[in-house]
């Protein structure tokens, strides 16, 4: 483990950097513990600051310091991704396991339905969503929804190294032992599919904060719990950029693209990691 | 021809799902949710002043026939597909008595078009590119080039769309922001009309395009590789063929396929993100549409623009499914 991450660290400047990045936001967001200002309290510094050594990032318009708002906008972002990460895991796991593992008209059927969520257009059905709970809409409900709507492209990944999988011999031995298919999935199948989990995790981590950025920015989500598109959608309720605070648009801005491209380059690395023949193209040319 | 037919069947029956499914799921969503937006509807509408009880009746009954909530569950899902079966959306709300059909008809070519030539540009440029970055490895031009696709393509839609909003509106305003054609003209087929057509659409193709490069950029460039190592290649190469022919025949050829499956899993998401760059840029497409729905309340037009997406999006993948024996002849030959 500690091996592979210290030539991930020498040998891949993508693993370096997207992990040097994501370190860093990750610091922003945990100092959201320590922050001297509630998060959702309004008024409690002098409005529309520009940056300075007392606020690092100058306050908006709502007196709020834009620094320590970012930190609890970031964690809850972030932890946005991780949920919605986690359910659709599990998803595309089911899934996509037991569609490679089993096969035949099964494997159709479960393909049939994952071509149609990997082709419907998500943005419009939560926009829907929205439109329907309105008040009732919760950062919880969001994540569940979008979860069940994102697991799609990943089961078909996940299918197809089931597939190989299932005609190696130690499958055929295991069904001679005795294990039946969910056994077998489980116990025998699921070690194999883990670095692919790892990388779509980062890929749907990507997608899913990218979705609640968009939705949050054009008010479909519950913006009082703060985001980085909910900080983004009070910045441009109060017309931010006309009257030139533009440093309240320019942080939440700059900092999730910081997520982006850290999470975007981890991904990359991990999958040509899994890949030995670039790992070892790589490790040569050094 | 016969594979063909079988391949069109599987086809069309995946389109039928698709859409099945889709506005399935937009059924359960309205009906399934805890919510009752007749009751909401009612509670908005009389929050101010007094309505007497019989209005508010008269009220309940005239939306619970609109939203189709009276009856049974059977009866709600069958009413539900009934009306959309002959596209039947009702009036809009907001802009009543406009039918929500005419409504969407009057967005659905400006989405349409603007998604055409930006996923055409954004699919031609990105394979190029990622084509001649896969078998010109060590040129500088075209690895400085991907690396700039790579580190947009990760970024969402909005924001990229935003951040050139910024550059083109304040800082260098050199390009129209909003609307699709100068405010005062007459739409016509002439060439000032045109001109300004084309300006306008300038900043959101520009956004979707940019966005969209990476992924084909990177798709193709780890394609080549592979294809590379074919021993057609190979002979290619030992028999002295020219390099671009080698390239644009026997690699970027047999590279196309994959890619045109690729184009066919992601028109979804590029549907997601126009309609998300036509609301920054104020394009009057179904983007825009469904945003001043959800905002104006009008709930008949928003399930009207949800369930036109799906079937828009299941029947654009369908077309690109129908071209793609035209580049893999073995569909046919099965």
């Amino acid at each position: 483990m500690w091996n592979i991450l210290r030539d991930l660290l020498r040998y891949n400047w993508e693993f370096a950097a997207g992990a040097i990045l994501l370190g860093a936001v990750i610091i922003v967001a945990a100092l959201s513990f320590i922050s001297p200002y509630p998060p959702l309290d309004v008024y409690v510094a002098p409005p529309d600051m520009p940056p300075s050594s007392e606020h690092w990032l100058g306050t908006n318009s709502r007196g709020q310091d834009v620094f320590w708002q970012l930190t609890v906008a970031v964690r809850n972002t972030l932890l946005f991704g991780v949920v919605v990460a986690v359910i659709s895991r599990l998803i595309s796991l089911a899934v996509g396991l037991f569609a490679g593992y089993m096969g035949g008209s099964v494997d159709r059927m479960l393909m049939s339905v994952n071509d149609t969520f990997i082709v419907l257009p998500i943005f419009p059905i939560l926009v829907l969503f929205y439109f329907v709970m309105r008040d009732q809409m919760s950062w919880a409900l969001l994540a569940l929804v979008a979860a069940c709507l994102g697991w799609s492209y990943d089961a078909r990944l996940i299918r197809s190294v089931a597939l190989s999988l299932k005609t190696r011999e130690f499958t055929t031995q295991s069904a001679f032992c005795g294990m039946n298919a969910a056994e077998i999935v489980t116990r025998e199948h699921l070690p194999y599919v883990m670095p692919i989990v790892f990388t779509t995790t980062m890929n749907n981590m990507n997608w899913s904060i990218g979705l609640e950025v968009t939705l949050s920015v054009l008010g479909f989500t519950d913006v009082n719990t703060p985001t980085i598109g909910g900080m983004i959608y009070w910045a441009n309720q109060h017309a931010a950029l006309v009257s030139g605070i533009w440093w309240w648009i320019a942080a939440p801005v700059a900092l999730v693209i910081v997520v982006f491209v850290s999470l975007f380059l981890l991904s990359l690395s991990m999958n040509e990691y899994i890949d030995p023949r670039s790992r070892l193209a790589r490790m040569g040319s050094g | 021809m016969r594979a063909y037919g079988f391949y069109l069947l599987k086809r069309l029956m995946q389109f039928a799902l698709v859409v099945f499914i889709g506005i399935n799921v937009a059924y359960v969503i309205t009906h399934a949710t805890p919510i009752d937006p007749v009751e909401q509807t009612i509670s908005a509408a009389t929050a101010f002043g007094n309505t007497s009880p019989e209005a508010i009746d008269m009220m309940r009954s005239s939306l619970q026939d609109l939203y189709g909530t009276g009856g049974s569950a059977l009866d709600q899902w069958l009413a539900f597909w009934g009306r959309i079966l002959v596209g039947d959306f009702g009036p809009s709300l907001s802009a009543f008595p406009t039918p929500v059909a005419t409504l969407i008809s009057r967005a659905l070519p400006w989405t349409a078009g603007l998604m055409l030539v930006s996923t055409l540009l954004a699919w031609g440029l990105g394979n190029l590119l990622g084509g001649l970055a896969g078998y010109y490895r060590r040129n500088r031009l075209l690895k400085f080039a991907g690396i700039i696709a790579m580190g947009i393509h990760p970024v969402p839609y909005y924001i990229v769309a935003f951040v050139l909003l910024i550059l083109f509106g304040y800082v260098w305003p050199i390009l129209p922001i909003t609307g699709a054609y100068a405010q005062g003209l007459r739409p016509g087929f002439n060439l000032e009309f045109i001109g300004s057509v084309i300006r306008h659409s300038l900043l959101p193709a520009l956004s979707l395009v940019l966005v969209g490069i990476g992924g084909w950029f990177m798709g193709m460039r780890s394609l080549v590789p592979t294809i590379m190592a074919e021993d057609y290649t190979v002979y290619a190469e030992l028999g002295g063929v020219r390099k671009r022919r080698i390239l644009g025949s026997y690699v970027m050829r047999n590279a196309l396929a994959p890619q045109v499956t690729g184009l066919a899993m992601t028109l979804g998401a590029i549907f997601n993100g126009a309609i998300i760059t036509e609301q920054v840029f104020g394009y009057p497409g179904l983007g825009s549409l469904l945003i001043s729905a959800v905002h104006a309340g009008d709930y008949s037009l928003v399930i009207g623009v949800t369930t036109i997406s799906i079937i828009a999006v299941s029947f654009a993948v369908l077309l690109v499914d129908l071209l793609y024996p035209l580049l893999d002849p073995r569909v046919q030959a099965r």
